[in-house]
């Protein structure tokens, strides 16, 4: 047992409060089903004639079933069941008879309702397992109180207070009502990570049955008596404005309420991170259904004129080349790298690119609201409703208490949802028509109105001695419109001379997060050159990387350097071993290898696969993993699956371009998504076992095997592929 | 505007639309049926699939002027209590990440499984082909589809 002090600024734990009947305050009740966490298909559990709220996090029902609210957005990276399992854990409490709710946005209670960055577990760890601690205690404390014993001599299990000298027994229900009256304690215990019992061990998705069965869950699902539909047009092209609007058709079109303009957030409003727009005005129509919406925004007539210079993928590259070639600036040098490539007997240089990516959540961007003069209430999937919450407050002049924000399972984020424009507009469009509105991006609006991964360019240089020694290491990285570059990740630290050099070209283009950002470029590309180099210092590529991890260990070059070396060795070690690296392969199938540090999480891969006819067919992934203690396994080897999967679709064939600002792809029948036969046709996942605290797993998967894949088509051809969408450098290679 | 009469999971419902509004829209829209879900709006992703009598279709390049009498099966009807074989195997394999695309994957795996029981992994591959997931659960999905083969 580890004893914790409770005192250290989290409102939850002072507020308790007794729900009369229902109680369902915090609920959302239009998405709660009861059903128990784990649904099956099982049958329903009771529901309790009376809830108790011991936290804000914990309802208990006075019949023992008890409620967690899960805090964080839900993109698919599982948070909706993994939270509440570590709440169910210090809890002690039978997982069967849990019922998880998605929480409100509710900056009193719950601190951080973000999904981004891989952190949601990491950074929810600790006040997770508090919630849990301190209503086990309240109710071990209820029990003492009422049967006369001391504190100590009552123990739980399970759901279940006992007093074994006594014999006496009763479930959590029976003393919730007393437990949430009493105060809350200045110190709790909380389990060695020896007694868990839930975290560690696989629980299904705690919607699984709601989605297989098709019941509404995600933002696109939810309606409201009365509610209208709206659409907003944005401008073809990035660089243009609105001129004119002829509305005259769409407005007498059947089933059309209303068709007007608006700007999304106000000229002289301070706009937030999240507020990226590149398109802050637009037109909108608003009708009774989504078809009937769709056919008059084909009737507006719209002009649109340029503002600012319609960029081209073609102008892009021009660019790129140009800066590229120019001194940058230097974000990290060690020792005197000039003078090592001045006296270097070999010098290897390669250039690798990446093109713009959008992002292509399976669920469009949408978002209900309903505002009137004193209230806004919005509904829908958002990855930051916290911060977007501070957006609407501005927009609508409403203060931050009068706007209630509840979060929808969400179809995909991937770092678009960040992005919380489409929430203003929803609550203009509400406040506009007066009506609760539910508005909708069509796939087109949805793909043409990106904040895209930008486009990115790296080139690596290594100085070699007469022996094959490394001499130094040199990276110039840049992008539009920002470098891809981290100066102290691997190998800066275990290279005596170092350079890292940034540049970057403007553009109007919108980008954002993408899963993964930058490091969804840089990994692959350094992870490529590695492999090269390993090759050309006539060494293995696993034990290259080792070798330098050593040295970053023992001797590491500069005090700043931002991963560890160890843990990084590990999943190489790992992976090893797991693959079979070494081992003949089947003629034809080419093996490569890559291993990266991100969002406090190591992950390696080996990626078997053979190319016919310029195709890829990738026999296996192998991946290994170090994400500390893991507490869904299950869900967290699908999450590995997932980046996997993505990382080699959009290395091989997403991209987005442009043509005088407009994308030219805009809906799955241009942009290339990774599809079924084209996955892998196996993933192993493989974790390293740990107790040190948890980290993210959303991202961190999906970077390095970029490189391997890479790595494994030279191996697999003979031929290196430094241009992403790598699937046209592989038809271009193709004779004749 | 004009009255259609459909039979969607059993049952009869009219409905007074544009003829040529799609199938999905007139599901989601005026049948409160949302299991089926939007993903591209010109059959590309396989999101919006329901069958059409014992085979799969894109509903989202269906109008409703075309189905006639023909029955209707969405998600929410495939089986009575959510306990088709593959909705079991799914939820066996915890085949879904933010679970957007599954039931337009279940549903193309059902018309898939009803016309050959017994399909290869190419043909599996080749069947799912139009059946996007973003969250990259390819995998899961043919291990799920391939437990009830077996079965
Ligand atoms: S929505 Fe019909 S196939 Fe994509
Ligand atoms: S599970 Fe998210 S798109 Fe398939």
């Amino acid at each position: 047992m580890t004893i914790v002090k409770t005192k250290y600024g989290r409102r939850s734990f002072i507020k308790t409060t007794v729900l009369a009947g229902g109680g369902m305050l915090l609920g959302f009740s239009w998405l709660a089903g009861c059903k128990p966490a784990g649904s099956r298909g099982e049958a329903a559990l009771e529901l309790p004639d009376e809830w108790f709220e011991i936290n804000g996090f914990i309802k208990i029902g006075d019949n023992g079933v008890v409620t967690i609210m899960s805090p964080n957005p839900e993109i698919g990276q599982n948070v909706k069941t993994s939270m509440p399992m570590i709440v169910a854990e210090e809890l002690d409490v039978d997982w069967a008879r849990v019922v998880v709710e998605q929480a409100p946005l509710n900056t009193e209670i719950f601190t951080r309702q973000l999904a981004g960055g891989s952190q949601s577990i990491r950074q929810g760890w600790h006040s997770l397992r508090m919630a849990g601690a301190t209503a086990r205690h309240m109710l071990r404390q209820a029990a003492a109180n009422a049967w006369g014993v001391p504190f100590d001599e009552v123990t739980t299990e399970m759901g279940l207070l006992k007093h074994e000298a006594s014999g006496r027994t009763a479930h959590y229900g029976e003393f919730a009502s007393a437990a949430a009256r009493l105060p809350v304690p200045e110190e709790v215990q909380l389990k060695d990570p020896k007694e868990f019992r839930i975290i560690g061990t696989s629980r299904k998705n705690v919607d699984g049955q709601k989605i297989v069965t098709g019941q509404p869950l995600f933002g696109l699902d939810y309606r409201r008596d009365g509610m209208l539909i709206a659409m907003a047009v944005h401008a073809p092209a990035f660089g243009m404005k609105l001129k004119s609007v002829d509305d005259r058709a769409a407005r007498s079109m059947p089933g059309i309420v209303d068709v007007f303009p608006i700007k999304t957030y106000a000229d002289d409003y301070e706009r937030q991170w999240c507020d990226t727009d590149a398109f802050n005005e637009k037109v909108v129509v608003v009708g009774r259904s989504t078809w009937e919406v769709m056919q008059a925004r084909k009737a507006l007539r719209i002009e649109w004129e340029p503002a600012a210079p319609l960029e081209s993928t073609d102008g892009h590259r021009v660019a790129m080349d140009v800066l590229a070639a120019r001194k940058a600036r230097v974000v990290r040098r060690d020792g005197d790298p000039e003078a090592m490539f001045a006296k270097a007997a070999r010098i290897i240089e390669r250039t690798y690119t990446a093109p713009f990516l959008a992002h292509n959540t399976m669920e469009p961007m949408n978002f209900f609201a309903h505002v009137t003069d004193e209230r806004a209430e919005l509904v829908g999937p958002t990855q930051t409703p916290e911060f977007m919450e501070k957006s609407l407050a501005a927009r609508l002049g409403l203060p931050l208490e009068k706007i209630d924000i509840q979060m929808t399972r969400q179809g995909g984020g991937f770092g678009r949802r960040l992005y919380g424009h489409f929430m203003v507009e929803a609550a203009l469009i509400s406040k506009q028509v007066g009506a609760p509105v539910k508005l909708i991006y069509t796939r087109e609006d949805d793909m043409t109105f990106g904040n895209y991964r930008p486009a990115y360019r790296a080139t690596y240089r290594a100085a070699l001695d007469e022996a094959g020694n490394l001499l130094a290491f040199h990276v110039r990285a840049g992008g539009i419109p920002e470098s891809p570059l981290f100066p102290d990740r691997f190998p800066a630290g275990a290279v005596d001379h170092y350079l890292a050099e940034v540049w970057s070209a403007d553009s109007n283009i919108s980008v954002g997060a993408w899963r993964a950002p930058r490091s969804n470029f840089i990994a692959g590309a350094e992870q490529a050159f590695l492999d090269e180099l390993a090759e050309a210092m006539g060494k293995d590529p696993i034990d290259l990387r080792l070798e330098l991890l050593a040295r970053a260990a023992a001797r590491p070059v500069g005090d700043h350097n931002d991963y560890d070396p160890e843990r990084y060795a590990g999943v190489l070690k790992l992976v090893r071993e797991k693959s079979g690296w070494g081992q003949p392969l089947p003629q034809g199938v080419g093996r490569g290898v890559a291993a990266y540090y991100c969002h406090n999480s190591y992950v390696a891969q080996v990626v078997d696969l053979r190319v016919e006819k310029g195709k890829p067919i990738i026999e296996k992934v192998c991946c290994a993993v170090d994400c500390g203690i893991v507490v869904n396994p299950d869900a967290a080897v699908n999450m590995v699956e997932g980046g996997t999967v993505d990382g080699i679709g959009h290395a091989l064939y997403s991209e987005l371009t442009f043509t005088n600002g407009a994308p030219d792809q805009t809906n799955f029948d241009r942009y290339r998504l990774i599809r079924h036969g084209e996955a892998p046709k196996a993933i192993e996942v493989h974790f390293v076992e740990s107790d040190e605290h948890p980290t993210g797993l959303g991202e961190p998967p999906l970077p390095p095997v970029m490189g391997a894949l890479a790595n494994a088509i030279y191996r697999a051809t003979g031929k290196r592929v430094y241009h992403q969408p790598f699937i046209k450098e592989l038809r271009s290679q193709l004779p004749g | 505007m004009a009255v259609f009469t459909l039979n969607v999971n059993g049952k009869r419902y009219e409905v007074d639309v544009d003829p040529a509004t799609p199938m999905l829209w007139v599901l989601r829209d005026h049948l409160n049926l949302v299991g089926t879900k939007y993903g591209c709006g010109i059959a590309q992703c396989g999101a919006c699939t329901i069958h059409l009598d014992d085979v799969a279709v894109r509903s989202c390049m269906l109008p409703v002027s075309q189905v006639g009498n023909r029955r209707i099966t969405t998600i929410e009807g495939l089986s009575a209590n959510g306990d088709h074989p593959l909705q079991r195997a799914w939820l066996e394999h915890d085949v879904p990440q933010c679970g957007y695309c599954q039931a337009g994957q279940i549903m193309n795996a059902a018309a898939l499984l009803k016309a050959n029981p017994n399909p290869t992994d190419e043909e599996i591959e080749a069947a799912m082909h139009g059946n996007l997931c973003r969250c990259g659960t390819y995998t899961r999905i043919k291990a799920a589809i391939k437990s009830v083969v077996k079965g």
